[in-house]
């Protein structure tokens, strides 16, 4: 069995039978140590179930058309999980009011299951007058709570609830180099609160450097001064080590970010790039543009944490809402039988 | 305004899409098991059994650690859980572990409710998750859960067959729990009655229907494992936290001036295998479990208990929130009703003691007149007396001015003469 990962034996005292465990009164006692029992085989117990039940990931990409979503959202997950790639009738023409598609995706790496599904969001921002175009955004976004939350109260629930909420808002800003629309101001001030928002800098390569680290500047300055917490926000970090990893990442948004899904030979290695008469763009270097450490983020390394936040804290802060909603009558009350609060 | 339209793919499934390159999410396990890492585990078990079995031993022998406790008496009047709670740390694995041992369990004369108060315990903790679960602003991340996840049912070593109190108990618990029975102080029983002994047991649980825990035979790493350890159970264990030196080690082991039986021996006693299902490689299926099947049981039974139904396709969302008004407003109108009878019979009330009042005042009043008359009949018998004695006082008055006028009169004529004298008498002086 390779679960008997043998450790060390710890010699002891003769009839001593190990040091006292202390009884936890309310409280963390010191931790006792003791020759092995065998506890963090839990790790690997973890391990395998997770990869028999597989994960699950809803990424939301919203922004202008034309800025490049679906072409990064292939370069992201090296493979045609885009809205175009999988649609046969992809449809060119830009819709006349804001439309939702989600299309799900099973991909694995090494044995690991994933179910991504990427909603897209064509006609966001593109009428004329685009008053109100982050309702049916937010309403797909509540819907997805609340399917969740009907089935977690339903008597007879599965074993495991269809994860269907949107766990990350990927939200393309425009590079025009001064600063943030009023549009994307409003956008990201009310759906900061129901999801996490990942903002990015799009068709970076049009920005030089110089502009590039102006253009942040002055978003991250307006998305302080409105009061908008992006991913990973402030108030959500554990401990001094999560914050320090997330201050060095809050240091860098928004990612300014090149999608490209050709690949072109440079410097002997074949490489995901654009090619123009000046020089070819490397998508994966970071001296070139950002696309690394969004990727990084999104996949590698905060992947669960993004999932937790979205159950822990935009679902609960959803259900305590509608709850709320539907008990107003109930909050008047004295005197309910037992201390049941529905 | 914008309207919205969900498209998604044909079919419910989603379609495979072959990766191009490395995109990383492989690191996934990893990173959901650092999380765990950090939030910490918790694991609950129940020992049950009667008293002297061994339990607290082979606690202690589990987990490598001694656990408070002195052994108890055989004289309880009943049957209590005892629960205590340990913080146990291995690499960097932290684990809250809950040993909760029920003492007093068989000692009583009559033992037809011994398995309530277990019952009651295991509801309570599932009962204590549900309310979490339903309150408005829950914690459910950090909360440290209760649920037992794992009952080692301690057999007494008889040899022959099961107890009915075992029985009885056991089908009481299997749909609550995870039942693992084991052979306590195995070291009683010889090879071969051991064979026997299990075959009986577990034909016996067979034929009343009892449902122990099974190890998870779905997942290919461990199937082969366990389904031979399935084939084990009941585990036969011999319990010790005392050291005996064999060979040049020292081992855990019962030394009798016959032999030495050694715990980690598998040749000698099932603890090793008992140990490596129960922790090693099966404590997140038996937390998972709990959580499924049991949990879920108690949940669905209390909330249709409560009257709650689920919703069919074309009512309201909320139908918990219905059928709860609706049970609110009927448990107002009962009060309602309840609070109207007991005003009713509070003026009743009331009124019969005023009745009672008003005849105490009348009585009262009428006390008062007879005293007041006979009071002024005294007061005129004394005045009348004292006018007779007025009477009486002013004849003697007149009585005595008469007599003392007869007296001055006398003195008058034998006065002058007196006058007389005395004037001769100042005279010569």
């Amino acid at each position: 069995m390779s679960e008997l990962a043998v450790a060390p034996e710890v010699t002891m005292p003769p009839g001593s039978g190990g040091m006292y465990g202390e009884k936890v009164a309310g409280g963390g006692g010191p931790a006792v140590d003791f020759s092995y029992v065998g506890i963090d085989a839990i790790l690997e117990q973890m391990r395998r179930k997770a990869m028999k039940q597989g994960f699950e990931l809803n990424i939301m990409v919203v922004g202008q058309s034309g800025l490049g979503k679906s072409t990064l959202m292939n370069t992201l997950f090296k493979s045609k999980v885009s809205r175009k790639s999988a649609l046969a009738t992809a449809q060119e023409k830009i819709p006349k009011t804001v439309e939702i598609k989600s299309i799900s995706h099973d991909v694995e790496e090494k044995g690991v299951r994933m179910k991504l599904t990427v909603i897209d969001t064509p006609g966001f921002g593109d009428q004329i007058n685009n008053e109100n175009c982050w309702q049916p955004i937010m309403k797909f976004i509540n819907d997805q709570y609340e399917a969740y939350l009907q089935e977690e109260i339903n008597i007879n629930r599965k074993k495991r609830i269809p994860d269907s909420r949107v766990h990350c808002c990927i939200y393309f800003i425009p590079p025009t180099g001064h600063c943030l629309r009023p549009l994307d101001v409003e956008f990201m001030r009310r759906l900061s609160k129901v999801v996490n928002i990942v903002p990015v800098i799009a068709k970076a390569d049009t920005l030089t450097l110089e502009e590039r680290d102006f253009f942040k500047q002055k978003i991250r300055e307006e998305l302080r001064a409105n009061g908008i917490d992006v991913y990973p926000q402030k108030e959500f970090d554990e401990d001094a080590e999560d914050r320090m990893i997330n201050e060095k990442i809050r240091e860098m948004i928004p990612f300014a970010v090149v999608g490209s899904d050709q690949e072109y030979q440079v410097n002997g290695r074949r490489l995901l790039g654009r090619k123009t008469k000046w020089g070819t763009i490397e998508v994966e270097n970071i001296a070139h543009c950002e696309f690394a450490y969004l990727r990084d983020l999104l996949i590698r390394t905060h992947m669960q944490n993004i999932k937790d936040i979205t159950s822990s804290i935009h679902y609960e802060m959803y259900r305590v809402r509608r709850l709320h909603e539907n008990n107003t009558v109930a909050a008047h009350a004295n005197g309910l039988p037992e201390h049941r609060e529905m | 305004m914008a309207s919205t339209e969900i498209a998604r793919q044909a079919g419910e499934g989603a379609r495979a899409v072959p990766l191009a390159g490395h995109v990383g999410f492989d690191s996934m396990p990893d990173q959901l098991v650092n999380k765990s890492v950090n939030h910490g585990f918790c694991f609950n078990i129940l020992c049950v059994g009667e008293t002297g079995l061994g339990k607290s031993t082979l606690m202690d022998t589990l987990f490598n650690t001694k656990f408070e406790g002195e052994p108890t008496q055989h004289n309880q009047p009943g049957v209590q859980l005892k629960s205590n709670t340990y913080e146990l740390q291995e690499s960097n694995v932290h684990l809250k572990l809950t040993v909760v041992n029920t003492v007093g369990f068989g000692d009583q004369i009559n033992k037809e409710d011994s398995y309530k108060s277990i019952v009651e315990f295991i509801d309570t903790q599932f009962e204590a998750y549900l309310q979490e679960e339903l309150k408005i602003k829950r914690t459910l991340h950090s909360y440290h859960d209760t649920r037992i996840h794992a009952c080692l049912y301690f057999i007494a070593p008889t040899g022959h067959s099961l107890k009915s109190l075992d029985l009885v108990t056991m089908k009481k618990l299997d749909s609550k729990v995870n039942i693992i029975p084991v052979i306590a102080k195995s070291d009683a029983i010889s090879k071969s009655e051991l064979t026997k002994f299990k075959i009986k047991i577990t034909s016996e649980l067979v034929s009343n229907g009892v449902q122990i825990y099974q190890f998870p035979i779905d997942d290919e790493t461990v199937a082969e494992i366990n389904s031979t350890m399935n084939g084990h159970l009941p585990f036969a264990v011999v319990g010790s936290t005392e050291e005996v030196k064999i060979g040049n080690k020292m081992v855990k082991a019962r030394q009798y001036p016959w032999g030495t039986v050694q715990v980690e021996n598998e040749n000698h006693c099932d603890f090793v295998k008992l140990r490596e299902m129960l922790i090693r490689v099966n404590m997140e299926d038996l937390r998972e479990q709990t959580h499924t099947r049991h949990y879920e049981l108690y949940r669905r039974c209390k909330l249709e208990e409560m009257g709650f139904k689920d919703t069919d396709p074309d009512s309201k969302p909320f139908s918990l929130q219905e059928t709860y008004e609706a049970k609110r407003n009927e448990f107002m109108g009962e009060l309602q009703k309840k609070e109207e009878e007991m005003r009713q019979m509070f003026v009743q009330r009331v009124k019969e003691k005023e009745g009672e009042l008003k005849e105490a005042e009348k009585e009262l009043h009428e006390k008062f007149d007879r005293l007041k008359k006979l009071h002024q009949d005294e007061k005129k018998k004394l005045e009348d007396k004292r006018k007779s004695l007025d009477d009486e006082l002013n004849m003697f008055k007149q009585k005595k001015t008469a007599a003392e006028l007869l007296q001055n009169q006398a003195q008058q004529a034998g006065g002058s003469t007196t006058l007389k004298r005395d004037k001769e008498r100042k005279n010569f002086f």
